[in-house]
C-alpha cells in the first residue's frame, strides 16, 4: 500500500462520515432571498401601522385592531411561505448539482430536528394571538425560530447554529422593549438572513 | 514504498467495504438505498459487500416493509465499531512509521 493510498483512504473515510451526517446543499441564497422577503413584508407592515402626516411619523392604529392585524397576518404568512418555497427550491437545485438525492436520511433528520420546535412554538403563538397577547409575537417567533436553527444545526453547517443564537438573543431584547416588534423582525428575519445568506454563498458556494 | 498488510483488517481491503462502515460508524442505522446513493455503486455491487460484512458480524441488519417495498437498515455491531477503529489506527501509525 503506498503512502498517497493510505491518504485518499482516510479522506475518503472522512468526507462520508461527514457526507453521511451533514446536509449540506443548503444554499445561501436562500437565506438571501428569505430576508429580502421579510424586508419587503415589513415595509407593508409599516405602512399598515403607520402614517405620515404632515411630516411626523406615528402610529395611528395598534396592532390588535383587527383591520390591521389580518392584513398583518396574511403580509407575514405570505412572507414565509415564498421563503419556504425558494429555500426548498434552490435547495433541490443545489442537491441535483451535487449530483446528491436532496431527500436522504440526513435531510430527513435536519427537517424533523428542526420541525418539532417550530410546531410547538408555532402553537403557542397561535394560543397566544387567541388570548389577545399580541406583544408576545414578534419575540416568541425569533425566539422559536432560533431554537429550530440550533437544534437542526447539528445536520448541517455549524454556521446555522451562530444564525440561531443570534435570533434567541434578538428575541429575548424583542421581549424586553416592548412596542419595538418590528425592529426586531427587520433585523431578525430580514437583515440576519441577508447577511448570513452571503456568507454561506460565498463560503460554500464557490 | 510497500508495506505489510499484517494489521490490516482483510474485510476492509475493499474500498466498498470501508466506506459503508464508515458511514454506519457515523450513523445509528442507514438504509440500503440511501447507502447505494451515497456510495454511487450498483445494487449488486453494494449487496455483496454487505453480506460479507454481515457474515464476519460487523453490521446488523434490519429487515423491515414500508408499504409493500422492503427497507432494509443497516447498523454497526460493536465487533465492527472495534474492528473499524483497529483499521483506523492501523492507518495512522503506518502514516507515522513512513514519517520517520
Amino acid at each position: 500500500m503506498k503512502e498517497n493510498d493510505i491518504y485518499s483512504e482516510l479522506s475518503s473515510i472522512r468526507n462520508l462520515m461527514e457526507r453521511s451526517t451533514k446536509f449540506i446543499s443548503l444554499s445561501g441564497l436562500s437565506g438571501i432571498m428569505a430576508g429580502i422577503y421579510a424586508l419587503i413584508g415589513a415595509w407593508i407592515a409599516y405602512k399598515l401601522v403607520y402614517t405620515e402626516d404632515s411630516g411626523l411619523l406615528y402610529r395611528n392604529v395598534y396592532v390588535n385592531d383587527p383591520l390591521v392585524w389580518w392584513p398583518l397576518f396574511l403580509v407575514a404568512a405570505v412572507v414565509l411561505i415564498l421563503s419556504l418555497v425558494t429555500g426548498i427550491w434552490l435547495t433541490i437545485r443545489q442537491a441535483k448539482k451535487k449530483g446528491e438525492n436532496f431527500w436522504n436520511p440526513v435531510s430527513k433528520r435536519l427537517l424533523l430536528s428542526m420541525i418539532i420546535p417550530l410546531i410547538i412554538g408555532g402553537l403557542l403563538i397561535l394560543i397566544f394571538i387567541f388570548r389577545g397577547y399580541y406583544g408576545i409575537i414578534s419575540s416568541s417567533c425569533l425566539i422559536f425560530y432560533g431554537l429550530a436553527l440550533i437544534s437542526g444545526s447539528q445536520f448541517t453547517f455549524s454556521d446555522v447554529k451562530w444564525l440561531g443564537f443570534c435570533e434567541v438573543i434578538l428575541g429575548l431584547l424583542a421581549a424586553l422593549l416592548p412596542g419595538y416588534g418590528l425592529f426586531f423582525w427587520v433585523i431578525g428575519f430580514g437583515v440576519l438572513h441577508i447577511f448570513y445568506g452571503s456568507i454561506m454563498h460565498f463560503k460554500y458556494n464557490q | 514504498m510497500k508495506v505489510s498488510l499484517e494489521q490490516f483488517d482483510k474485510a476492509f481491503e475493499n474500498r466498498i467495504r470501508l466506506q459503508v462502515m464508515s458511514v454506519l460508524v457515523a450513523n445509528d442505522n442507514y438504509d440500503f438505498n440511501s447507502l447505494k446513493d451515497l456510495l454511487n455503486v450498483t445494487d449488486g455491487n453494494l449487496a455483496s459487500h454487505l453480506k460479507a460484512l454481515e457474515k464476519e458480524e460487523y453490521i446488523i441488519v434490519n429487515k423491515t416493509f414500508v408499504g409493500r417495498k422492503p427497507n432494509t437498515q443497516y447498523a454497526a455491531s460493536q465487533k465492527g465499531v472495534d474492528a473499524f477503529k483497529k483499521h483506523l489506527e492501523a492507518l495512522e501509525n503506518l502514516i507515522k512509521q513512513q514519517k520517520y
